[in-house]
């Protein structure tokens, strides 16, 4: 797969002094649906906006297309839709027009078809007559999806698409994502749900403090994610581990009280049941059991600590 | 240049304007007629001729100037400021067009509203007084210059503004004085000395004393000078929106 997007050591710093992103490095494949976690003022915006021309970046480079976005700007530009992360639309324009205004600020020919397909797809063709103040949050939201693709981009960009949204629709925006991804359209979306990024990336990257802390893809990314630790408490303490329970692997804690046992919670074997048993014949009795998943924001923690190790 | 993208920011404009043109129509139809009903009837039957034209007459070419300059700018600025107060000018931004295409499209559909009301005005006054105009073509040009400088000015002021008491500080604080005291419904020689020479000092009166000129040929300063007063002015615009353009001061961050 050839890359849709390229970008070299893309750098911002805002004329307040503050450097929102030191130097990103990131590709997307074609047809590809990238995911960009990270807590809140990470950069996950300023890098989307970068790329969208809504803020001018302070070194690197950004190709779209094969398009430097910043020489060959119009030709980039065409190529990309964004849905921005809060509401913006204007109230009194009906759904219709402000579609179709959208299209021809793209310096697209008007194409009455596309965006009937557009609107239908997006459950938005009953209300194309509707004014945009008239419309629940969760529509609104789907307008400026419509109004994103009205000119049939190769990338779409949707940051934070279901922040405040319901249950319901997150479920129905994920649907229309893998819609458009079925289309052939490349998605970058920034999100601070990992259910989300689960269900709807193919690659998942970590941007905190304005670096890329890790991207990888996200079956792998899961499969570190599924470790989950069973914390044995014991009934007395025991200074060390007994010789019979060493191949676990086990870990000593809470001064002798708790041994905690790691496994893929996924395996077909955990080892669980035979643990048990094996610690009832080494004559240990326990108090409780319990299980915790390692979250992805620990995963984040561990690789931003590391990282940090790393450049100091 | 991106045709569409200029055509669609336009037509997107002026359907705001369509969407409530009885009241973009009637305003200034009434806004006119009460100006005749107070300057025209009441107060000017006291005032025989000025420069030797009927003050009713006189008074024309002066309304017409006050409404274009104004909604040229009120036009032009609250088009460009709506976007970023609500905030999709993110939308102007991504596109694939430049800040010209944007100034064309906005300052455009503003400055076409400001001839279309001026033409209303103009027609409404033909219906009090009797209305002669000496320079047809002068005319149109002042109009058509008066509208586009002023809803560039207009575009300028919608951009620097953070909020909409912004929005409203320059049309109140120094257009409206301006206009007003720039000879729309007197001529500078009525004024005492001391003033006739203060007011030389207000660009609004040459834009008012030329474009009068062109209905009666009879002007307050020579028309070249008008002329070259609504050029720089017009020059002024251009050169600020050019900066806006390579700086992209107020708009991308």
């Amino acid at each position: 797969m050839t890359n849709i997007l390229s970008l070299e050591g893309v750098e911002k710093t805002y004329d307040s002094g503050f450097t929102a992103l030191h130097g990103v490095d990131l590709t997307l494949k074609e047809g590809e649906i990238l995911a960009l976690l990270g807590p809140n003022g990470a950069g996950k915006t300023t890098l989307i906006s970068c790329i969208c021309g809504t803020v001018m970046p302070t070194g690197g480079k950004i190709t779209v297309g094969g398009y430097d976005a910043l020489t060959d700007f119009r030709k980039a530009r065409g190529l990309v839709g964004l849905v921005p992360q809060e509401i913006h639309l204007e109230p009194f324009s009906k759904v219709w027009d402000t579609v179709r205004y959208t299209r021809g600020l793209f310096g697209k020919k008007r194409d009455d078809a596309h965006i009937e397909r557009i609107l239908r797809e997006l459950s938005l063709w009953d209300k194309r007559d509707s004014r945009v103040v008239e419309l629940s949050g969760g529509m609104k939201r789907r307008v400026l999806i419509a109004k994103a693709l009205s000119h049939e981009p190769r990338i779409l960009f949707l940051d934070e698409p279901t922040a405040g949204v319901d249950v319901d629709l997150r479920k129905e925006m994920w649907e229309v994502v893998a819609k458009l991804k079925a289309s052939g359209v490349s998605i970058v979306l920034t999100t601070h749900y990992i259910e989300e990024a689960e269900a709807m990336a193919d690659r998942i990257g970590v941007i905190n403090a304005g670096r890329l802390a890790l991207i990888e893809e996200k079956d792998a990314l899961m499969s570190r994610l599924g470790r989950k630790s069973l914390k044995i408490e014991l009934e007395s303490p025991i200074r060390e581990i007994p010789d019979d329970l060493r191949s676990y692997d086990l870990e000593l804690s809470d001064n002798g009280y708790a041994l905690i046992y790691e496994y893929e919670a996924g395996a077909a074997r955990t080892g669980i049941t035979r643990l048990l048993s094996d610690l009832r014949d080494a004559g240990l009795c326990m108090n409780d059991l319990s299980t915790r998943q390692s979250s992805l924001e620990e995963i984040f923690v561990s690789l931003v600590q590391s990282q940090e190790e790393v450049r100091s | 240049m991106n045709l569409t993208a200029i055509r669609a920011m336009y037509v997107s404009e002026m359907a705001r304007f369509f969407r409530t043109f009885m009241q973009s129509f009637l305003s200034p139809v009434i806004s006119t007629s009460l100006y005749f009903v107070v300057f025209g009837a009441a107060i000017g039957s006291r005032i025989d001729e000025v420069e030797g034209v009927s003050y009713g007459s006189f008074i024309v070419p002066g309304l017409i100037m006050l409404s274009v300059m104004t909604q040229g700018i009120s036009n032009a600025s609250f088009g460009i400021y709506f976007p970023k107060f609500t905030g999709t000018i993110y939308e102007l931004l991504s596109a694939p067009i430049n800040f010209l295409e944007v100034v064309i499209g906005f300052a455009g559909a503003a400055a076409t509203k400001a001839l279309f009301i001026g033409t209303v005005i103009l027609g409404t006054s033909a219906l009090f007084v009797e209305m002669q105009i000496q320079h047809p073509l002068v005319m149109v040009l002042f109009l058509v210059l008066t509208c586009v400088s002023f809803a560039l000015f207009g575009f300028i002021i919608g951009i620097w503004a953070k909020n909409f008491e912004q929005l409203q500080l320059i049309p109140l604080l120094v257009i409206t004085p301006l206009v007003f005291l720039g000879g729309s419904f007197y001529s500078i020689n009525m004024l005492p000395p001391i003033w006739q020479t203060i007011t030389m000092f207000n660009p609004v009166v040459y834009l008012i004393s030329g474009f009068r000129w062109s209905f009666f040929g009879v002007a307050d300063v020579p028309i070249f000078t008008s002329l070259l007063a609504i050029g720089l002015f017009q020059g002024l615009c251009l050169f600020a929106v050019w900066w806006i353009f390579k700086t992209g001061w107020r708009i991308r961050k």
